[in-house]
């Protein structure tokens, strides 16, 4: 266990060994990669009913001041100046290639933006944000504040019970609440295509309120469910599936980029994406469906006829899917779903088929007001 | 049926009608976690004492099952196949991985005795 004894703790460390959490090392912090009933059943518990990760070793940081939007705008090619109080919208923090130093989470406060960033990136992320702020704007990182994500269909239920005015919120929505008596922000929103929330807490009331969401029917679950789940759902893993190399065309993530950034075309690395949405990227991030039992890892080559054609960058066992599944990057050519693949597996070619993503269906919180609404 | 002998790298072999049965430690299928995938060697395919022979792959990572004794594969577990969380639920029985015909079968009695084994696993490794 010596290599766990450099790492930071979130709040919770204490509550994640008694209930059995087995620690790793993840991003500088010791995380329970899974409890007592292992991934698989962490995984289900998500899908059929509600699931608690602890997610405090993420970033969390406030943009104040007069033009924050529009310095944040900067470094980005969402629309933050359009994002209303009280909603939340997914970013990439994009480099001058066109590349990807983070995705991240960013939400109005109404008087301040607030941004939920990596782990492993928060540091790179608050030096790349902060070099582009005019004076007037601070960013201020909280790392006294604990995050925690409900997530799964009995997530609404689960948290209803213990706070004010969630069970209204639509997805992607924002609200300052209390939570099990402890001032919250919450968001309704996750890393696991199911409906949930994410519950931003000072430290100090981490464990009330992580004690008071399991009293109430929440499963503890671990990063490896996480993991897998948010597989299932579609969704990169930065310094997986995405990072400085990839373009957000190159990773199916273009919805991220504002209609009016399009237009303007001012936001780092606007040079490459315009190029690969006029002319198409070279390589495409796609979901992946190996045949059989197999499970295909990250850095699996993907071959036809024997030329490589990519490589997995995500791959493993889906529980709800019961079978393998993969996420990658494919020639233009090879990336439309259903074209044939073969995955090399120690030496072995693996047939596979380029999917559609979300592999297991969304099912984020849809009020008819915002059906078919941009995220 | 010999004493139950235990590799370093988590493996137990027993000796069954001059056959080296092989599988992989409650202490090792606990650590892997669910087990979802096993691929494992062709039969008639000679091995080398820590050869890697076989994988095993978890939901979250694959690992290689290495041979404890030289010889040649004689037999896989089939049910493996069709039913890999069976190493989770009796990995000291129904959920061996292969057999080895043994080139010496002396040769298992060099690997650690049960308690040598506990001691090695309850030291972290």
């Amino acid at each position: 266990m010596a290599e766990t004894e450099s790492l930071l703790e979130t709040p919770l460390a204490g509550l994640h060994r008694e209930l059995g959490g087995r620690m790793v090392g993840f991003a500088g912090y010791a995380m329970p990669v899974q409890y007592t009933t292992g991934i698989m059943a962490e995984h289900l518990a998500c899908r059929s009913s509600a699931a608690l990760f602890d997610v405090s070793h993420m970033g969390q940081a406030e943009l104040r001041g007069e033009g924050a939007a529009a310095a944040l705008e900067r470094v980005t090619p969402a629309e933050i100046g359009a994002l209303r109080s009280g909603r939340q919208r997914y970013a990439l923090l994009m480099n001058e290639f066109g590349g990807i130093v983070d995705d991240f989470m960013v939400a109005n406060l109404g008087d301040r933006l607030f941004l939920v960033l990596n782990a492993s990136r928060k540091a790179v992320d608050l030096e790349a944000i902060g070099a582009a702020l005019p004076a007037g704007v601070a960013l201020v990182p909280r790392p006294d504040r604990a995050l925690l994500a409900l997530q799964g269909p009995g997530a609404e239920a689960i948290l209803a019970g213990l706070a004010e005015g969630v069970a209204a919120m639509p997805f992607m929505g924002v609200l300052e609440t209390a939570v099990a008596g402890i001032p919250a922000l919450v968001t309704r929103s996750g890393y696991t295509g199911e409906d949930g929330f994410e519950i931003g807490i000072p430290a100090e009331g981490a464990e009330a309120v992580a004690r008071a969401l399991l009293a109430a029917g929440a499963a503890p679950a671990g990063l490896g469910a996480r993991d897998s789940l948010r597989l299932e759902a579609g969704l990169p893993l930065y310094g997986q599936d995405i990072d400085e190399t990839t373009s957000p065309v190159e990773a199916a993530l273009t919805f991220s980029i504002g209609k009016r950034r399009r237009l303007a075309w001012d936001f780092p690395g606007a040079e490459r994406v315009r190029e690969e949405l006029d002319s198409g990227p070279k390589r495409l991030r796609v979901g992946i469906l190996p045949e059989g039992r197999q499970p295909a890892r990250a850095h699996t080559p993907i071959a036809q006829a024997g030329v490589t054609v990519g490589e997995v960058t995500s791959g493993g066992f889906g529980p709800s899917i019961g079978a393998p599944v993969a996420m990658g990057y494919a020639a233009r050519d090879a990336a439309q779903d259903g074209t044939a693949l073969d995955l090399m597996v120690r030496g072995r070619a693996i047939p596979a088929r380029v999917a559609p993503t979300p592999f297991v269906p969304h099912r984020y919180k849809r009020t008819p007001i915002l059906q078919g609404a941009a995220l | 049926m010999s004493q139950t002998r235990f590799a370093e790298s988590h493996e137990w072999v027993r000796l069954d009608d001059g056959l080296a049965v092989v599988g992989i430690s409650t202490h090792a299928q606990d650590a892997l976690g669910d087990v979802v995938f096993v691929d494992l060697p062709e039969p008639g395919r000679e091995v080398e004492a820590g050869e890697a022979v076989a994988v095993v792959e978890s939901v979250k990572a694959a690992s290689d099952i290495y041979a404890p004794v030289a010889g040649t594969i004689a037999a896989v577990n089939a049910a493996l196949v069709d039913d890999p969380a069976l190493v989770n639920r009796d990995p000291m029985g129904e959920g061996w991985f292969f057999t080895i015909n043994p080139r010496d079968a002396a040769d298992a009695d060099k690997l650690m005795d049960a308690d040598a084994y506990a001691k090695h696993a309850e030291a972290g490794n």
